[in-house]
């Protein structure tokens, strides 16, 4: 059986594109998380199929490489029952960016209804957006905003707290070249959450208190007490060098163990947007700890938002029938 | 210019001001072909003189031309951005009558030869004066530097290796060194370019919500400083182009205190934008140094007010749209300004800043002394580069009316007052306006 019926939602998420979680209201943020849920339950039958998308085109634009947001997407686009391409742009430094409207003014003329894109460069989904008539989601641009992961992190902790409001939420690591970081930081900060950031100055970028964040640069004092633990990754170029001395350094002031941990409320979750570096910024007996730790929740439940902000856009899109 | 002689004219019911010896009153100017001939409230008394062309200048004010000591013609090498025909053409619409262009074009203008093909090219576009800078060290790599003193006896105003800093503090005091053997001007492009690594954007709240790497104001600062004591020590004459930092131009201030040959200008966009004009990564707010906070754009503003900033220079750098139609990491750095300057430069005075016959100082005799140019005055015997402009005549700015051949302006749709009637060189009207 293929289910016909759209899930009932209130018309007032009225964006084209998503671009970033900046911008957004709690409502409308509420409304994706509410939709997200239900796709939670249905991605549990046996029957996972819809056709909210079926007769639509859907292209994944990627230019870095990504194994589980690009999974999760082309998989909710085919359970929504769109035609899913996959395109990743191999390209050199130099070349990118370059080839960027090019490239979005040819898939444009293909007639795309949504277009998912991933770029190495801030700005560059929204330069993009500018020169296409479909739908755009950002999948990641640069340092800039990653949205539909800070939705899979709210939904997490919705699940299993029931609500965001008043929870402290400590985002830790590279927090610099962290757009989960940023996108978490509005989401959170929309949905009544207290958002403290747990990093090296040298990893904290200028004037990040002015978006409404508690700075800490030591573990013990940043985790004391908090509801929630994210852990960013820390990229494999920036950890030697002027960053942070080394790996080591590093784990030993920053990462996360679980004496560090005891500092933390007791039932306190572990999330990580992935993919971990065990021993660099988290230790393996913390990220394996089942009790503690909700990161495959998180990589679960990214399906079922990114099947919630391709079924909402759909709906939006200028393309799709009005009676729909 | 054209061989033939402009005849003598008159520039009657004119409200005339001139920056330098304080005129301002209502007057009349007569120019005798190419060079002003007399000028003052009770000329033509008696009536315009037969034979003599009459301009009515209608009560509005006239200036000396504009100069404009910072502009980028990109020609020779990057002629699809800007020619020098072209980037004169932009000049007498802006009411600019001599400019002084920069050495960063491909080659980079560090002989004499190439001096002379820029004075060549500017001969033949006939319109405004182009002086050219040089470079300091030989194709801007750091090292090595330039003929200095051939190159200033065939025409070169200053040396600079804008675009780049000279890093090198070696070469620098060198530089300073060497050049004041013959009093010859340095401009520093002041940024360390480790400090700015691989920013795009000024460092701060916008560029951080923006997730765009920043460039510190530590970055001007180290580098003004470091050259100031190297001033010091060799007694060249130093100039900081388009400074941007409130520290930056304190220092400078306190430098010109302690009797240095230090002089700095700025540019129209650093006391009329913050950061928060890249707002959703707009490229053409994308320029080096970058827009920066409110209290560095004050600290300008205040810096041009008390005289420490001796000159406004648009750094006019023009650029083809693919160079901006990128994503903000790979946008060039630059805006195209001399089409805006005099309606940017009199927001200072309308908003009540600066008196106006200080704002016009900026943009006439203060920087063609720094330069040594014979220009900027109103004055019997100079040569008649004139401009006629409308303080209050309100309009907006649209890029894609520029003369220029670039269209890189963050100003587009800015709603200004004041603008250029009529730029004349040498006696030779070179723009009238046409509304």
């Amino acid at each position: 059986m293929i289910l016909m019926q759209p899930i009932p939602l209130p018309s007032t998420f009225v964006h084209r594109h998503l671009l970033g979680i900046e911008g957004l209201s709690p409502e409308e943020i509420a409304i994706l998380l509410e939709l997200a849920e239900s796709y939670v339950a249905l991605n549990r039958e046996a029957q996972k199929k819809r056709d909210v998308l079926r007769g639509r085109t859907l292209i994944l634009l990627f230019f870095e490489t990504s194994t589980r947001t690009r999974t999760s997407f082309e998989l909710a686009g085919k359970r929504l029952g769109a035609d899913v391409i996959n395109i990743s742009v191999a390209t050199s430094a130099i070349k990118k960016g370059e080839t960027l409207i090019d490239t979005a003014m040819t898939l444009n003329a293909m007639r795309p209804d949504v277009l998912v894109v991933r770029h190495p460069d801030a700005g560059a989904v929204t330069l993009l957006s500018n020169h296409v008539n479909c739908a755009v989601i950002n999948a990641g641009d640069g340092s800039h905003e990653h949205p539909t992961q800070a939705f899979v992190d709210a939904l997490t902790i919705r699940r299993r707290r029931g609500d965001l409001r008043g929870l402290s939420v400590a985002i830790c690591g590279d927090v610099m070249h962290s757009r989960v970081a940023r996108s978490n930081i509005h989401l959170l900060n929309a949905m009544g959450a207290r958002v403290r950031l747990v990093a090296p100055p040298t990893l904290l970028p200028t004037a990040i208190e002015r978006m409404g964040v508690e700075i800490f640069h030591d573990m013990r004092a940043g985790l004391e007490d908090c509801d929630i633990i994210m852990m960013l990754r820390l990229q494999s170029e920036r950890m030697q060098g002027t960053y942070v001395p080394s790996t080591r350094e590093y784990f030993h002031f920053f990462g996360l163990d679980k004496e560090k941990l005891s500092v933390a409320k007791p039932d306190a979750l572990i999330m990580h947007p992935g993919p971990m570096n065990r021993g660099v910024e988290i230790d393996s007996a913390v990220a394996d700890d089942i009790t503690r730790s909700v990161i495959l929740d998180q990589v679960e439940l990214g399906l079922a938002v990114r099947q919630a902000c391709l079924d909402i856009l759909g709906r939006n899109a200028p393309a799709l029938p009005s009676a729909y | 210019m054209a061989n033939h002689n402009p005849p003598p004219t008159a520039y009657v019911n004119a409200h005339l001001l001139d920056p330098d010896s304080g005129l301002d009153q209502a007057g009349a100017l007569l120019t005798d072909g190419e060079r002003i001939a007399d000028l003052g409230p009770n000329l033509f008394g008696d009536g315009v003189p037969d034979g003599v062309a009459v301009v009515d200048c209608e009560g509005h004010y006239l200036c000396p031309g504009l100069v404009d000591m910072h502009v980028h013609l990109r020609e020779p090498g990057h002629e699809h951005k800007e020619t020098i025909a072209t980037g004169c053409a932009a000049a007498a619409a802006g009411g600019v009558t001599s400019m002084a262009c920069m050495p960063n074009t491909m080659p980079v203008i560090d002989d004499v030869a190439l001096i002379e093909f820029i004075q060549r090219r500017a001969r033949e576009a006939a319109s405004v004066k182009v002086y050219p800078f040089a470079a300091v060290t030989r194709g801007l790599e750091g090292k090595q530097i330039t003929e200095m003193g051939m190159l200033a006896e065939a025409g070169a105003v200053g040396f600079t290796d804008d675009g780049l800093p000279i890093a090198d503090s070696l070469v620098m005091r060198r530089a300073l060194s060497y050049a004041s053997t013959f009093g010859l001007l340095i401009s520093q492009h002041a940024e360390d370019l480790s400090l700015s690594g691989c920013g795009c954007m000024a460092e701060g709240e916008v560029a951080t919500r923006l997730g765009l790497p920043g460039i510190p104001e530590v970055s001007e600062v180290v580098v003004v400083e470091r050259d100031l004591r190297l001033v010091e020590l060799t007694g060249g004459r130093y100039h900081v182009a388009h400074i941007s930092t409130s520290e930056g131009i304190e220092a400078v201030r306190k430098a010109k205190a302690r009797g240095l040959a230090v002089s700095c200008e700025a540019a129209p966009h650093h006391f009329t934008l913050t950061d928060d004009a890249v707002g959703d990564y707009r490229t053409y707010a994308k320029m080096a140094p970058p827009l920066r906070s409110e209290a560095n754009r004050q600290a300008v503003v205040a810096g041009l007010k008390d005289g420490t900033i001796d000159a406004i220079a648009t750094d006019h750098a023009p650029h083809d749209q693919e160079s901006k139609r990128v994503t903000m990491a790979h946008a060039a750095n630059g805006v195209v300004g001399l089409e805006t300057m005099l309606a940017l430069a009199l927001e200072l005075y309308h908003q009540g800043e600066i008196p106006l016959l200080d704002v016009l100082q900026r943009m006439t005799v203060g920087p063609a002394d720094l330069l040594a140019l014979p220009a900027g005055r109103l004055k019997r015997g100079a040569p008649a580069d004139l401009l006629l402009f409308d303080a209050a005549l309100p309009w907006q700015i649209d890029n894609d009316r520029f003369h220029s051949k670039s269209r890189n302006s963050p100003f587009d749709g800015r709603e200004v007052r004041g603008r250029a009637l009529r730029t004349v060189v040498d006696g030779r009207t070179v723009y009238t306006y046409d509304a």
